[in-house]
């Protein structure tokens, strides 16, 4: 993956708390191999049903940043809602709180979640709702967003947060791990299950 | 410093292979379970990599996500591609596999389980946020995506920072009638979406101890609807007795030495919780969610609330829900007309909640208008159905008797509703179109499902005759 550091974009705002992953994308959009192609699930329902739907916005159409209520991406464990996501354009989702495996999915897949406080969030949508071409920074570095005339410092898991910096994958660097994950396996509890070996008597 | 661990923080030490000094741990994975449905690019990224899958004798896969329930042949194209994927790819790397149909199959969450692979003082993974369901066994187990499914395919391991840790103490007894999923329902309703947010649950108290298996796992399972990455329950005679005799369960000496090892699995007294929250059982009903996610509950006997008497922070939410769900505030929850009945789900598709619906159903029959699906979680919940005569009850009374796979509780196989239908489900999730475009859902608990496709309506069992 590219390593990121600095971002910079226009804002949508999606004025909504607890959008679930099965609202980021319905199970039905989810079944397709490999990862592009879920785009078109994105949003599916609430961008059919509804024409002034954020996405539905010719406005908005090149922002790279995701402006979104408390809570979001709670629920299913789907990464096809992170997939979504990233195929439609957006490379930060900025909201007072996100699902936990959604922001581990997340951050594994460039899309970088920060979490602010509401009036943050809030002074954020409304900068953008009245300026679509308002941009927005993110800088990973220093852990700050910044818009306008205002800047926050956010938080972020540290592991995570190097892998995005230098673009590292994560898996490569465990495999660096093999002798001490051998060792460990040599003092497991010999009555742990085995799915393919006899059961232990 | 304190010298007590809480049973969460004695679960994560005992599996922490390194610190990576920067906050995160490197967790060895004691049992990983796939599933068809969020595995594929996984595989795809171990075999793009030249990667080898490290321990296939610790991961099972399981077809659940994608099979039909009311036949053997998988007939939608895309379905069929799903399980040929996992087919294949379990071929390759020599994993075993519940294949659609064979004795064992059924919902991850209950097949595991069902064999003894998941123990007390285990770490259990899944592509699948209800991988908390295990967790009643006084495991450490919880959801992962995709990503993190290749990390553990790839290396056993997940690199992760501590969760928190939890302690959610139910007092009181709970009167009869009140089951598991009212438990979880009524906890959900007190701490929110989001309440448990980074933490990992441990339950307490008399309501749980007094729980079986079967309910231990319903109320785990729901530990991720309150934002939680893991629930669980320290083990004790009864998870001792549920494990004996199952086929991954140690024998012998072994068993004894699991035993005694199991034994140490509690909490110290002295260890201190980052957050604790009580929940009052006193006078508990059976709840029901009225809204389009799972804190939006009110105990069956009550009313859909009137968002101008919620919270700020609910209240555009709840006014959503209200539109989506066609409901007007002060409608008696018992006055709605419920077109579907779902009774499955890794939440409530078990033996005791089959029975817990059998016994409502027995001598009954569904109301008229009213379909009721009954889907047990595993084919060998099934078969202990059939063997039971439960399987009867439910034809008898005129509910759709099927195979065993994950069904109505999410909209991506064959199994779903049509419309704006609205139904009573034992499933863990209320989301819009969770269980087709469009549909209503309200969680209820078994003998609720079962009550209510008696009268047509949201009804509790006492309530019937
Ligand atoms: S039954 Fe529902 S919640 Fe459980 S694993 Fe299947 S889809 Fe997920």
């Amino acid at each position: 993956m590219d390593p990121i550091t600095v971002h910079t974009g226009r804002a949508a705002v999606l004025r909504r708390s607890d959008v679930d992953t099965d609202q980021i994308i319905p199970a039905d959009y989810c079944r397709l191999p490999g990862r592009s192609g879920f785009a078109k699930g994105l949003f599916a329902r609430w961008r059919d049903s509804d024409p002034d739907f954020v996405l539905n916005d010719p406005a908005v159409a090149d922002a790279t940043v995701l402006l979104a209520g408390p809570r979001f991406g709670t629920g299913s464990s789907r990464e096809h809602a992170v997939w979504a996501l990233r195929e439609w354009g957006f490379s930060i989702v900025i909201a007072p709180g996100f699902g936990d495996i959604f922001t581990r999915n997340a951050l594994k897949n460039g899309l970088v979640v920060v979490s602010l406080p509401p009036e943050a969030v809030e002074e954020l949508m409304v900068a953008a709702e009245s300026d679509a071409g308002h941009k927005v920074t993110v800088d990973l570095v220093s852990c700050t967003v910044s818009a306008g005339m205002s800047s926050w410092s956010f938080e972020i898991e540290e592991r995570a947060r190097y892998l995005l910096c230098h673009g590292y994958d994560g898996i490569e660097l465990t495999l660096r791990n093999d002798t001490a994950i051998t060792e460990y396996e040599s003092h497991r509890r010999p009555w742990l299950p085995r799915m393919s070996a006899e059961r232990v008597s | 410093m304190s010298g007590g661990l809480t049973l969460p923080e004695k679960l994560w030490r005992s599996h922490v292979i390194s610190g990576a000094g920067d906050g995160s741990d490197l967790l060895y994975v004691d049992l990983h379970l796939v599933h068809e449905a969020t595995s594929s690019q996984a595989f795809d990224g171990i075999r793009d990599t030249s990667r080898t899958v490290r321990r296939p004798d610790l991961t099972l896969a399981v077809e659940d996500h994608n099979v039909p329930t009311d036949s053997l042949t998988i007939r939608d194209p895309v379905s069929n591609m799903q399980v040929g994927m996992l087919r294949r790819n379990c071929t390759d790397h020599g994993i075993r596999l519940f294949q659609h149909g064979r004795p064992q199959q059924g919902i991850v969450h209950v097949v595991g389980p069902e064999i003894g692979a998941v123990q007390p003082g285990m770490t259990v993974l899944c592509g699948d946020s209800h991988t908390s369901t295990h967790g009643a066994f006084g495991a450490l187990a919880f959801g992962i995506g995709t990503s993190d499914v290749e990390h553990v395919l790839a290396t056993q391991t997940l690199e992760i920072s501590p969760f928190r840790t939890m302690l959610v103490e139910f007092v009181g007894e709970p009167p009869v009638g009140v089951t598991a999923k009212d438990l979880a329902l009524a906890m959900i309703a007190q701490v929110g979406t989001s309440g448990g947010q980074g933490h990992v649950i441990e339950y307490r108290g008399p309501a749980v101890s007094a729980l079986s298996m079967e309910g231990r796992m319903t109320l785990c399972n729901m530990s991720v609807e309150a934002g939680a990455r893991a629930g669980m329950i320290a083990p004790d005679e009864v998870t001792l007795a549920y494990l004996e005799g199952r086929e991954h369960t140690p024998t012998g000496q072994a068993w004894s030495d699991a035993v005694e090892y199991w034994r140490t699995l509690r909490s110290d007294d002295d260890a201190v919780f980052d957050r604790v929250v009580t929940v009052d059982t006193d006078g508990l009903a059976p709840f029901v969610t009225w809204g389009t996610n799972p804190s939006e509950s009110v105990p069956l006997t009550g009313v859909v609330p009137d968002p101008e008497s919620l919270p700020d922070e609910t209240r555009a939410a709840a006014l959503r829900s209200l539109e989506y769900m066609g409901l007007k505030p002060g409608t008696a929850m018992r006055e709605l007309d419920i077109d579907v009945v779902f009774l499955g789900s890794c939440t409530n598709g078990r033996i005791e909640d089959l029975r817990a619906a059998a016994e409502v159903l027995r001598g009954r029959q569904l109301a008229p208008g009213v379909e009721m699906l009954v889907v047990p979680g595993s084919m060998a919940v099934r078969q202990q159905a059939e063997e039971e005569g439960l399987a009867e009850v439910f034809r008898a009374a005129g509910a759709l008797w099927r195979l065993a796979g994950c069904s109505m509780c999410l909209g991506m196989n064959a199994d779903r509703l049509r419309g704006p239908k609205r139904c009573a489900s034992t499933s863990n999730r209320n989301y819009q179109g969770r269980q087709g475009p469009d549909a209503r859902t309200h969680l209820v608990s078994p003998a609720v499902a079962a009550a209510t496709a008696v009268r047509g309506r949201l009804t509790a069992p006492h309530e019937l005759e």
